[in-house]
């Protein structure tokens, strides 16, 4: 085939690769409108909130040399409701070392809203101002951040946590970041 | 009625720019103001991702439109503002994508198939075979002038 003659594929050529890479954007579970976070491998924001219920303040300070995980909740969010029993089976199996960050809440409601669905968390702090879920980053609840020993965010997740996204993103962390 | 139109477009259309920003959130400097404004313009309301958090009746559009006024009013300079927020929520915040080796493609990709189809039509145009340049001989003058005529 001379070159003038193979010249003519060329749109088919182009084409072809157009819609190999645009068929990325149609492929069954891909979301353009999750974000990666800008902060992964970066030191968590410091923050020191007062604690729900009269419990001691969460800081940022209280995750010395452990894996935490830090969940941003409200009672008004729905899929908060769905996550729950992943967070409480997580607590139970004693998987991981969560903390809550109620954002945008009423406190009297946020406990109904543990005594209702249960409490996975070592310890919550008030988000009320909503300043440190944008110091994560976070743009809508619930997500969920994982820090490791050093202090530094590994991973997020946003929206309700599920028992895929345990098994296939949170057990391989841990074994990432060594959790004994 | 095409008035009318226009006319409940441009309403609608100041209608929902009221509605956004609320007048408290507004700082007394009006040039402050101004500033904190047009970086609101730019950045990306990430609840409804397509209107900025200018236009954004969105909770967080809100807080951040605080935030930036506050950025603002402790000293801070556009660009600072702005690095302010896309420390935390990154590039995609800017509804403008920087320039840089990541959105190269982006950018440029559009004069690239430019110059593509710029090339394409020079070699075509250059391999068309171009007519004799001879003069007519009498048979072709005749039948021209026939031709002419019958036109009339």
């Amino acid at each position: 085939m001379s070159w003038r003659r193979a010249a003519y594929l060329l749109p088919l050529i182009a084409f072809a690769a157009l819609a190999i890479y645009l068929s990325h954007g149609l492929a069954p579970g891909y979301n353009p409108e999750l974000l990666p976070s800008a902060l992964i491998d970066k030191p968590a924001p410091a923050f020191d909130l007062v604690g729900l219920k009269g419990e001691a303040r969460l800081s940022n300070r209280a995750f010395a040399d452990e894996i935490v995980f830090v969940n941003f909740f409200a009672s008004w969010c729905v899929p908060c409701r769905e996550e729950s029993p992943v967070l409480m089976d997580l607590a139970r199996r004693n998987v991981i070392v969560l903390y809550g960050i109620d954002y945008k809440d009423k406190p009297e409601d946020a406990e109904k809203f543990l005594q209702q669905y249960g409490d996975p968390y070592r310890r919550i702090g008030v988000d009320d101002s909503g300043r440190t879920a944008i110091n994560f980053g976070v743009y809508g609840v619930p997500e969920t951040y994982a820090i490791d020993r050093t202090g530094h965010i590994r991973w997020r997740h946003v929206g309700p946590l599920t028992a895929d996204v345990v098994k296939k993103e949170i057990m391989p962390l841990l074994q990432e970041l060594g959790a004994s | 009625m095409i008035r009318a139109l226009i006319a409940a477009a441009i309403l609608l259309g100041v209608a929902q720019a009221a509605f956004a920003v609320e007048p408290s959130e507004m700082l007394a400097n009006p040039a402050l103001e101004a500033r904190a404004e047009a970086i609101g313009k730019q950045l990306r309301c990430l609840v409804c991702q397509n209107e900025s958090i200018e236009d954004s009746g969105a909770d967080l559009a809100h807080d951040l439109r605080v935030l930036i006024r506050e950025r603002l009013k402790a000293g801070d300079s556009d660009a600072q503002a702005i690095k302010y927020v896309t420390d935390r929520y990154g590039d995609f915040v800017l509804l403008k994508p920087p320039v840089e080796p990541a959105t190269y493609l982006l950018w440029f990709s559009p004069f690239v198939i430019l110059a593509v189809g710029a090339a394409g039509a020079w070699f075509y145009l250059r391999r068309r075979p171009t007519p004799p340049d001879e003069p007519l001989d009498l048979n072709q003058r005749r039948q021209l002038e026939r031709l002419l005529i019958d036109d009339q």
